[in-house]
């Protein structure tokens, strides 16, 4: 039940309890519970709203940058990852398999912006050995929501 | 002067429209309307599903099938109904696949009409059993179901419009427009009426995995009943594959051989592409059923609790994908009711009597979109009511 819940929060999470309680056949206040559990031991760590940012006028690019790292005796990757994850600008931060190491998404007003942050911040980073920078061209899809939705019912009105 | 009267056939012109025509051509002017009319899910096929009707294109598989349908498919659809409700039937010579459960509905009651002969439909109901029947030269005779009785067929009710004449019932369950489910004991109840007559029994079952309180119970598997059913079931509400057209029977030997004729004149074969599609569902596809199933059962319980809040008497339906709210205390026919709303809210819902005389002060909601959807609709449909009060 509580994964029931919890899938129907990450694909809207503005659900109230009341509605959710209603969906599932259980009471308000069990779900309430288990939001609430989930909130404490953090698995439930933000709600948040998917934005398009191009349909205002702010202006902003991501980017997709691979790094490659000396791990560090004893914490691994942990201490290296941390570090990048406190620039308000990274997004997110992976640790991956394969050719390299941590892969990291940033968000900046501008180009320039992105590539002053890689070769100030990352780059200069002690135990970063390299960055190869990919930039985003078009959103098509985040956090499992299209951006450009057809939402034009194409059903035949066969009652 | 070419004379259209004398061309047309007199069985044809008798069959009358539907009666709320009127509301779908004002439904069909309107802009930007909610509608919680549509008598299909608004799921996408599965793609693992599209992929293999994709993949049989590729392969170059686009010629005939057999009549009666590719026998892998035929195979698996006995697998199927013996997997998911205990029904045991020879692939060979007891399941036809058809172009959707409609015709597989036309060809059941073409084998076995004669001219003159009553087949008993509970109504409400899906609009095409009347009309078949009349086409094949029978006499439809309507139960009237009642909402007391949660909607089912009852034993009183049956033995009441039975008569030398009737040949044949029609079982609609799990039920479009009420949401109404037949259990096992309630089916019993039913057998035991017709066990020691001569009464072939249609079982429509394509809303059959979608039963929300208990797994569905097929007509054929009560004791002594086999030997009489014709089951109908598809593709389109189990597994979202409305458009892929492809239904089929069940039926003894005895059935199918002549039901069979009517496939192989008026209609070939059912789609090829679909054919292959629906293997790979039949073999892969229980988990899509689950998950949809869940879905409509959260919009299910929501779009209850919704209209009984805003004060619509609603029984709780068991199982397909429609509730059908009383919404007679109001003081208005369904058609007014549902015009009104219409043109006042914005919001379309399909009048009761769309299904059926005795749907009159019903409406019928479908619960085929999402909860958002649904939400603003009925936040609406509140607004409307509580002006009427």
């Amino acid at each position: 039940m509580k994964e029931r819940i919890l899938a129907y929060l990450e694909n809207d999470a503005r659900l109230t309890p009341e509605q959710l309680a209603v969906m599932l056949g259980i009471t308000e206040e069990e779900v309430r519970a288990m939001i609430a559990e989930c909130e404490k031991d953090g698995t439930i760590l933000s709600y948040q709203a998917v934005i398009n940012w191009d349909k205002t006028g702010k202006e902003s690019v991501s980017a997709l940058i691979e790094l490659k790292t000396i791990p560090q005796k004893d914490r691994g990757f942990d201490s290296i990852a941390e570090r990048i994850a406190n620039y308000p600008e990274v997004k997110s931060v992976y640790l991956m398999s394969g050719g390299f190491d941590l892969a990291i998404t940033v968000e900046c007003r501008t180009m320039r912006d992105v590539a002053a942050f890689v070769a100030e911040k990352l780059a200069t980073i002690e135990g970063v050995t390299s960055t190869a920078t990919h930039f985003v061209m078009q959103k098509y899809k985040d956090n499992g929501v299209v951006f450009e939705p057809d939402t034009t019912d194409k059903r035949g009105n066969i009652w | 002067m070419f004379d259209y009267n004398k061309a047309l056939s007199d069985t044809i012109v008798g069959i009358k429209p539907s009666g709320i025509r009127k509301f779908f051509d004002i439904l069909s002017e309107m802009k930007d309307v909610v509608s919680l009319t549509v008598g299909q899910p608004d799921f996408v096929t599965p793609w693992h599903i599209r992929e293999a009707g994709i993949r049989s294109l590729e392969e170059g598989r686009t010629y005939y099938t057999s009549n009666n349908g590719i026998i892998e498919m035929r195979e698996e659809i006995a697998r199927y109904q013996e997997r998911r409700f205990g029904l045991r039937y020879d692939p060979k010579n007891e399941i036809i696949v058809t172009v959707g459960g409609s015709e597989a509905i036309d060809i059941a009651i073409r084998t076995i009409v004669n001219r003159g002969d009553e087949v008993i439909v509970p109504e409400p109901c899906f609009v095409c059993y009347s009309p078949l029947v009349s086409i094949a030269g029978g006499v439809p005779i309507p139960i009237c179901l009642k909402k007391e009785n949660a909607f089912k067929l009852t034993a009183a009710e049956l033995k009441e419009a039975i008569t030398p004449k009737t040949k044949a019932l029609i079982l609609p369950f799990p039920n479009n427009p009420t949401g109404a489910c037949m259990r096992k004991e309630d089916l019993a109840a039913i057998a035991e009426v017709i066990k020691d007559t001569n009464i072939v029994v249609i079982a429509d079952e394509i809303y059959s995995e979608l039963t929300y309180d208990q797994p569905h119970c097929s007509f054929a598997s009560i004791e002594g009943m086999w030997e009489r059913t014709i089951v109908v079931n598809g593709f389109s509400k189990a597994y979202a594959m409305t458009g892929w057209r492809l239904g089929y029977t069940l039926a003894p030997q005895y059935f199918t051989v002549q039901m069979a004729k009517i496939h192989q004149f008026g209609i070939m074969c059912a789609p090829t592409t679909s054919q292959y599609a629906a293997v790979e569902a039949l073999r892969n596809g229980d988990g899509d059923i689950e998950y949809m199933k869940g879905e409509y059962n959260a919009r299910r319980r929501y779009v209850v609790k919704r209209l009984r809040e805003i004060g619509i008497d609603c029984f709780m339906p068991e199982g397909a994908f429609y509730v059908f709210p009383d919404i007679s205390r109001f003081g208005m026919t369904s058609e007014e009711f549902c015009e009104r709303l219409l043109r006042e809210k914005g919001v379309a819902i399909v009048p009761g009597t769309a299904f059926g005389a005795c749907g009159e002060g019903f409406a019928r909601i479908s619960y085929a979109y999402s909860i958002r959807q649904i939400d603003k609709a009925l936040t609406l449909m509140g607004e409307f009511v509580q002006n009427l009060k």
